[in-house]
């Protein structure tokens, strides 16, 4: 067993890692096909150059980003709340929307926002993908900065308060200089997960806000393409880098 | 206190009750109404919806769905064992292994799915190598079955096992290892009659942690099964898209939803620690 617990956990990693890293090698294959010919950047010029991808690319880009300012923010402000004292009910909650189904959340928000727009004069757009990315990446936040609280020494924050502060200044001045890591880790992970998400955002998705991963997935779904491995490639590393980061982060 | 943190707790309960509740209320409603001539719903409150689940053509989809996820979290408990056995047990490396399994994990949900499909199509890499090298006359049919499935979503979700067991593995005793050694027994029967009863409230951790993606799954089926493995999500998007039917689309979606919540309280009774 001593011998053959390592050739199984190699084979183990190698089937985890091999498909990605078999993509990125036919990224920088000359060949239209799966046949070797040689190295070339040429389907990574094709995906710069196209601009329907460019502007997917945009498009993921601004949403990622606001999405996570938003939830970032209001999800260190729940998660030092919740250190405070608990709350079973909104503890519950946030443990719901992580494991409720996404295209069940897709589609409850989906027939939301419809339904809504019934009185309101307002169309699916970026804005509905907006909202739908805060909404499922709060409990992510919550859970990375929790963490952090939970390592913290409450005591600290009293003096701060047997000192004459407020509690704002106890928040402000004593605990939250110490969450910013943990704070900036939670971002990434929330920017990750909008930027990949195709499908609560492929049902609340207008016309004008067709996002990466949607052009990703029409390109995989039409068939074989290059230029699908170069994007994709360009992912895992640009997205592999943000978790990276953002576990160093954590452990600070 | 209680001022400073109800406005902390404010916004995220805003946004759940706006963006969470708020649409699975109108979910549970139109799963009671029937569905428009035009798509959308009426006014006509009914449980035909919920009947129309035991059709034959529906309830397969339904034991689909539950068989292929029971299947995939099988596999994932047999095979990510070993693996969580071997890093509890690699001293200093244990970090850089812990980070080669989670990593593929974090990194895109779409491409890891995709990197499959590259790989098993007609024209994928691993029929091309067996073509060019004469092994096999016509391309192999890998993708758009079953067992691509099945493939994609124990690949996708082997790190939620792997995690919960290494957990519990690297905290158990080892004197009781060295015990077991002492009075006889091989490292295999140390293994099945110690180590593995030590990890059941692990491998029930991770039974739970794997199914509940596996009964949700839309895109490992969309993109590996290719409309010919249908699984619940699948159903949903459909009746929400192509099919128009929002009632029953909404019926499936709170079936499913029950099933994932029944889990959830379960798995977080028999929990001590919480991340929350």
């Amino acid at each position: 067993m001593k011998r053959l617990l390592p050739l199984y956990a190699a084979a183990t990693f190698l089937f985890l890692h091999l498909p990605l890293l078999v993509l990125a090698v036919f990224s920088v294959n000359e060949s239209r096909f799966t046949i070797w010919q040689g190295l070339s950047l040429r389907w990574y010029k094709a995906a710069l150059e196209d601009s329907q991808l460019a502007e997917a690319a945009w498009n993921s880009f601004v949403i990622a980003i606001a999405a996570t300012l938003v939830s970032t923010a209001i999800g260190a402000l729940c998660a030092y709340g919740l250190w405070k004292r608990r709350s079973s009910f909104l503890t519950g909650s946030l443990y719901t929307t992580l494991v409720t189904p996404e295209i069940v959340m897709g589609v409850s928000l989906l027939a939301f926002f419809q339904w809504m727009f019934r009185y309101l004069h307002l169309q699916l757009g970026m804005h509905t993908v907006v909202l739908a990315h805060v909404m499922f990446s709060i409990a992510y936040v919550v859970i990375v900065v929790m963490a952090r609280l939970r390592t913290m020494e409450p005591a600290l924050e009293e003096a701060a308060l047997d000192l004459g502060g407020t509690e704002w200044d106890a928040f402000r001045l004593v605990t939250l200089p110490q969450l910013w890591p943990a704070i900036a880790s939670a971002a990434l992970l929330a920017f990750t997960i909008s930027f990949d998400d195709y499908v609560i955002t492929s049902m609340v998705a207008g016309v004008d806000s067709e996002t990466l991963p949607m052009v990703i997935y029409a390109m995989a779904r039409r068939g074989a393409n290059p230029v699908v491995n170069a994007i994709s490639t360009a992912i895992i590393l640009g997205l592999g880098a943000l978790i990276v980061i953002s576990e160093r982060l954590r452990k600070t | 206190m209680t001022t400073l943190r109800r406005l902390f707790l404010a916004p995220t309960m805003g946004t759940l009750v706006l963006l969470f509740f708020a649409p699975m209320t109108i979910i549970v409603a139109y799963s009671f109404l029937t569905r428009g001539v035009y798509g959308g719903v009426t006014g006509e409150g009914t449980i035909e919806n919920y009947i129309r689940l035991f059709d034959s053509l529906y309830g397969v989809i339904l034991l689909r769905t539950l068989a292929l996820s029971a299947v995939a979290t099988l596999l994932c408990l047999v095979l990510g064992f070993p693996l969580a056995l071997f890093i509890a047990r690699s001293g200093s490396r244990k970090n850089l292994y812990l980070q080669l399994v989670m990593i593929p994990f974090w990194t895109s949900f779409l491409v890891r799915t995709y990197a499959w499909m590259f790989l098993l199509r007609d024209t994928g890499l691993i029929n091309s190598v067996l073509l060019a090298a004469g092994v096999i006359k016509e391309p192999l049919p890998l993708l758009y079955n079953n067992g691509a499935v099945l493939l994609g979503l124990v690949y996708s979700y082997l790190p939620f096992v792997v995690l919960p067991l290494y957990a519990t593995l690297e905290r158990i005793d080892n004197s009781l290892l060295e015990a077991s050694a002492d009075l006889g027994a091989r490292p295999w029967e140390t293994v099945t009659r110690i180590i593995i009863p030590l990890c059941a409230p692990a491998f029930r951790a991770g039974a739970v942690l794997v199914f509940i993606p596996c009964l949700g799954a839309y895109l490992t089926p969309d993109l590996l099964g290719g409309g010919k493995t249908v699984m619940a999500g699948n159903l949903i998007q459909n009746q929400f898209t192509t099919a128009r039917d929002w009632p029953f689309g909404s019926a499936v979606s709170l079936v499913l939803m029950a099933i994932v919540l029944v889990l959830m309280i379960v798995a977080m009774r028999s929990q001590k620690e919480d991340l929350l």
